[in-house]
């Protein structure tokens, strides 16, 4: 099938990016939207340009690492699918595909379509852990034990892959569901409810240094999020907000 | 040739680690304060090291190519995690997990480490709960284990289809604690492109920002390289698109030998690959063989009109399929290990009955399990007397429940409905057993250099079993390594700072400088994934599943000429001063390029069949590996002499006091 | 309590607490005001007490104005904020495939309500004040109904009503299940319940609103 792409070009966090058009040919349905690009890239590579740079490892939908708005939605139209996951053949001979990075204040473009997450990271070294030293010498596993359907609503939690669609796709680029997501995790579990307090303060603190927008609950961000992380967490990360500021 | 000292402690199997830990030297916390470690690598490995060596007073550095810890290809692992735990009262041991391990690995591997492995790995458990990883539990709310990849006993601790994100996730909170702690100074996006040795010893790291394109240079009083496989020298591979060897390669040119290249682990249950544009391949779990039968059409003539497209599988007759693992291996069936299942396929398709365009599939079918599940699902629900279709029905709804995310995959990957035609898959490169050579206290022969988790020789051998790379990982990284570099440290107190103005750190960067001016002043002909593809092709066909000393030799040949047109034309565009996802992958490739030969003499020099490594000349007459323990119970660890095909071998001699040697049988 | 309002999760609390009890207003005025419709006697004498009894004069009525007056400044406040978040805007935005449009659009339909406030404002309160306070007029409990009757007489500003109460609709569609949401309310995601009570909820005051002044209008031209 035959493409038009239009794509965000920006040498760097300085320079002043523009859409370029770039049309492309040969496209076969069972390409994934990665190797698409690499086509792409080839193409402009041996014409001597500079190919598209952006992120990308695993391909299998589980690091978080890609992150491309594909007409207008953060990994493309297809629900609870990364970039890398969707195919080619969700698209018609013919059609027109815009392709933006993530666009947020706490989300800086560093190149074309890769952006600054480690916001990111730096909310989640603010409080996103139990704080055990890693000797070996904690208690036997199973002395902890944790109600099922609790182990298995913290798993659900645990699965966001950190890849920031939801920040993409929210209209106040809010970080609240990643960051309710971690602080849902380790509220669930009773190995964080020792430190709940501490965690959701600091962690909200970070998130909101970090220039995020706020949430006002559009749904966007689960809708458009690869692994469904449900908007009950942002419920449950205000909870563990307003109980940690009124009891502290 | 010389014999290398593995400094396996004396004393009973059981009693060495524990007695190794009493007697090695510590350093003392004032004294930690004042040293210096740097980490390459972030995955289970190098993320768990960093976190427990900052906790204990080191000051560690990180770095990793990726945008951040949590990306590590640690994270693709699905299936779960091994260890001696026993929850299941199925008369599990420490002794029953080495010793699978042990003859997992095909007797290639050191008896001291791996029971030190089974010794530790309920530490891993233990500590990863009380990190806050989601395993998944029974409803009395202990954890769940399952039966993994050919074992006897239930000892796979898992959370869902997500075990490597989830203990990567916890390896990444304990270093995310350390990082807001202050101990731990993260270097993300950041690749090692050389290790700078001072007198003999590792002295620190030449790094390139690969933001800004500028070349680093960090000093350290150890440097512990954990930066995973080499997988990605097929080209295509389950490996994540980054994977690489360079951290590794660079360090054996300094002088750390590299041990076992050829061991490669080649998982059966890929997705196969469906075109040419095909960038990488996806694993399915292996857990999957637990319920599919796999087969090819017992007719050349049907294969053909299946290749063809004239005709469909599901439509093929029962006495026109051959379930030839069952055929086979009538004990295990299906369930073999990794290896063998591997090679199955790749002999049946060889000969002609592959089932999908390229002939380079076979089937894995449910139908046999919806019908089983099914029964018991309509007699257990008071469905007496249900019909054929309808116990389908229920049997699809027991098999959704169990595999439903990888059936969901599979449809999405290949457009193709898995519960209503049969899948197709193929093995593909999975993992590397080989790796920088490293002694009990997991330090390579550079003195200050360690290397942890899958980027060391490890605790394999020449096969590793399902559910056992992540337990090695966290191992290496939570439990051994942390402590063993104490040994070394001790002795470093006095060394005081390390200077990066140094006629070794000035050298070490010039050669880096050097070697990227090279990369982007090639001719221009051809792009850095030309290259990557050609040597990709060369490493499946002549250095894969199956090997024979004609292909390998004419392998090293086509390798070495390939490296030499690849400095001479490679294309290189943009420029080497901010990021350069091209420039990147040219250095990853250049070293591939080197390690791929080395790979195929590795395979040439081992005259004998063992685990992953199958040599065409050394098999029984029914096909089966004909492992040789008289002349090839021992590592190969290469040293770096310039060309890989002048590398010199050294010998570490593999003795086994605790197991008797077998055959691996699994007829 | 500064420090309380720089936290994103505390303006979401305000934001949340402000619009319920305006919600409890309005179902408040909607209770009175629909007695207008059947029994204008019963309608006068509420008004009255509205309009004389201290409580209500001077502890309900300046809540209520705080609570207006805190809801509409961390609303735009939050605006723009929340504009400031995304600095470069997307050349292509799907916000339709994700969201309903209303959620995304609240300054918009609260604007236009907050506009209608005021013409509202200057049609009852201002003048209510100038008949007690200015003009100093003795009290009337009868007056209330004729009053209502006389406003809602002019085509236009029965319209402007009905529209202003389409935006209310639509500003309490999102805005109120919205606000149990954002106090974590645990209610609002077991089951949804709560939420079709407050969709509910969010097209009965406002049609109910509406009813009236269509009544009005054609039961007096």
């Amino acid at each position: 099938m035959k493409l038009t792409l239009k794509i965000w070009r920006q040498a760097n966090s300085e320079a002043k990016g523009n859409m370029i058009t770039y049309p492309i040919d040969g496209v076969d349905g069972d390409m994934s939207f990665l190797e698409m690009m690499d086509i792409v890239n080839e193409g402009l590579i041996n014409k001597g340009e500079e190919p598209v740079e952006f992120d990308h490892d695993c391909r299998e939908g589980i690091c978080g690492a890609c992150s491309m708005m594909i007409n207008g939605q953060p990994h493309g139209p297809q629900r609870l699918t990364t970039t890398c996951q969707l195919h080619m053949r969700k698209f018609n001979d013919g059609d027109t595909i815009t392709i933006e990075p993530w666009r947020a204040a706490g989300f800086p473009v560093i190149k074309d379509l890769i952006v600054d997450r480690s916001s990111f990271d730096r909310i989640q070294q603010a409080g996103a852990y139990v704080s055990v030293n890693t000797s070996g010498n904690t208690q036997d596993a199973n002395s902890i034990p944790v109600e099922k359907a609790k182990a298995d609503e913290a798993f659900h939690s645990a699965t966001c892959i950190g890849c920031g669609a939801c920040v993409a796709a929210c209209k106040n680029a809010s970080a609240m569901l990643f960051t309710s997501a971690k602080v849902s995790q380790y509220a669930l579990l009773p190995q964080g409810e020792v430190e709940a307090t501490d965690r959701v303060m600091n962690m909200v603190r970070q998130m909101d240094m970090e220039g995020f927008g706020n949430c006002t609950n559009t749904g966007a961000c689960m809708i458009e999020c690869p692994k469904g992380i449900k908007l009950e967490n942002i419920a449950r990360m205000n909870r563990e907000y307003l109980k940690a500021e009124t009891l502290g | 040739m010389s014999v290398l000292d593995s400094k396996v402690p004396k004393g009973p199997l059981a009693e060495k680690w524990v007695n190794h830990k009493n007697h090695i030297n510590l350093v003392n916390p004032a004294n930690k304060r004042n040293i210096d470690v740097i980490v390459v690598g972030t995955g289970l490995a190098g993320g768990a090291a960093a976190a427990t060596l900052a906790e204990l007073g080191y000051n560690v550095k990180t770095f990793c190519y990726n945008d951040s810890p949590r990306r590590a290809h640690s994270i693709a692992a699905q299936g779960g995690i091994n260890a001696a735990k026993n929850y299941q009262g199925d008369g599990d041991s420490n002794f029953r997990l080495f010793y699978d391990t042990i003859k997992g690995g095909d007797y290639r591997s050191r008896e001291a480490n791996v029971h030190r492995l089974a010794e530790v790995s309920g530490n891993i458990i233990d500590q990863c709960v009380a990190q806050g990883v989601p395993f998944a539990r029974e409803y009395g709310g202990l954890l769940d284990n399952r039966s993994f990849g050919g074992v006897l006993v239930s000892r796979t601790f898992y959370a869902a289809g997500q075990t490597g994100q989830q203990l990567l996730l916890g390896a990444y909170s304990a270093l995310n604690r350390q990082i807001n702690r202050g101990k731990v100074t993260p270097f993300n996006r950041h690749e090692m492109l050389d290790l700078v040795k001072v007198d003999g010893k590792a002295r620190g790291i030449i790094a390139r920002n690969l933001v800004t394109g500028e070349i680093e240079r960090h000093g350290a009083h150890a440097v512990v390289i954990a930066s995973g496989g080499y997988g990605n020298v097929f080209f295509l591979s389950t490996n994540a698109m980054g994977s690489n060897v360079m951290a590794a390669w660079r360090t054996h040119r300094r002088g750390a030998h590299f041990a076992n290249p050829c061991y490669t682990q080649i998982h059966p249950t890929c997705i196969p690959v469906s075109g040419e544009h095909q960038s990488k391949l996806t694993l399915m779990s292996e857990s999957l063989r637990n319920d599919g039968r796999i087969w090819v059409p017992k007719n050349i003539e049907d294969a053909k009109a299946i290749q063809e497209g004239r005709l469909k599988g599901v439509d093929l007759k029962e006495e026109d399929r051959d379930y030839y693992l069952e055929r086979r291996y009538p004990a295990f069936g299906n369930l073999v290990p990794r290896d063998v299942a591997s090679r199955a396929a790749k002999e049946r398709c060889d000969a002609g009955y592959g089932v999908n365009k390229t002939g380079q599939a076979v089937y894995l079918d449910f139908a046999a399990s919806f019908l089983r599940y099914g029964k018991i699902e309509a007699l257990t629900s008071g469905h007496k007397d249900a019909s054929e279709a309808e116990i389908i029905a229920l049997g699809k709804k027991v098999i959704e429940n169990k595999y439903g995310n990888l059936f969901d995959m599979y449809r999405n990957i290949t457009d193709e409905n898995p519960y209503e035609m049969p899948m197709k898959i193929y093995p593909a490169v999975h993992y590397t057993m080989g790796g920088l050579w490293v002694d009990y206290n997991l330090q390579t022969t550079v003195p200050g250099c360690f290397a942890a988790g899958e980027a060391n020789f490890s605790d394999h051998g020449a096969n590793r079993l399902g559910a056992s790379a992540l337990m090695q990982g966290l191992a290496d990284g939570y439990f051994v390594l942390p402590y063993t570099i104490g040994d070394y440290l001790a002795n470093e107190i006095r060394t005081g700072a390390i200077s990066t103005e140094t006629a070794e750190f000035d050298q070490a960067e010039k050669d880096t400088r050097a070697r990227i001016e090279k990369l982007m002043n090639g001719a221009g002909v051809h792009s850095v994934d030309y290259y990557h593809k050609k040597l990709g092709l060369i490493m499946w066909n002549k250095c894969g599943m199956s090997r024979n000393e004609a292909d390998l030799k004419s392998a090293m040949n086509e390798i070495a000429e390939l490296r030499a047109d690849f400095w001479k034309n490679v294309k290189v565009p943009g420029s080497a001063d901010t990021k350069n996802q091209e420039l990147e992958k040219a250095g990853r490739v250049a070293d591939f390029l080197e390690l791929g030969e080395l790979f195929a003499k590795d395979a040439l020099d081992r005259n004998e069949s063992c685990g992953g490594h199958f040599r065409e000349e050394y098999q029984t007459e029914e096909g089966e590996a004909l492992r040789d323990d008289v002349n090839f119970a021992y590592v190969s660890a290469w040293e770096y002499n310039e060309n890989p095909r002048d590398a010199k071998l050294h010998k570490e001699g593999l003795v086994f006091e605790n197991v008797e040697l077998k055959t691996r049988s699994y007829k | 309590m500064s420090a309380l309002v720089k936290s994103s999760l505390a303006r979401k609390w305000v934001m949340a607490l402000s619009g319920l009890f305006l919600v409890v207003f309005l179902t408040q005025h909607f209770v009175i005001n629909i007695t207008s419709v059947f029994a204008p006697d019963t309608f006068n004498e509420i008004s009255h007490f509205m309009g004389y009894n201290p409580m209500v004069q001077f502890i309900a009525q300046p809540i209520l104005i705080i609570g207006l007056i805190v809801h509409f400044i961390m609303g735009i406040v939050l605006e723009l904020k929340n504009r400031s978040a995304r600095p470069i805007k997307y050349a292509k935005f799907s916000g339709n495939a994700n969201s309903q449009w209303v959620s995304r659009n609240m300054i918009i339909t609260g604007l236009v309500v907050l506009a209608f406030l005021g013409l509202h404002m200057y049609d009852f309160w201002a003048e209510e004040i100038g008949y007690k306070y200015i003009s100093a007029n003795p009290e009337d409990p009868t007056r209330y109904y004729e009053e209502l009757v006389h406003k809602f007489a002019p085509f236009w500003r029965t319209i402007i009503y009905v529209i202003a109460n389409v935006l209310l609709a639509m500003h309490l569609w999102h805005g109120f299940n919205s606000s149990f949401q954002s106090m974590g309310a645990k209610a609002i995601n077991k089951g949804d319940g709560l939420r079709k009570f407050t969709y509910a909820w969010s097209v009965i005051i406002p049609a109910g609103f509406i009813f009236i002044a269509l009544f009005h209008h054609f039961s007096h031209s």
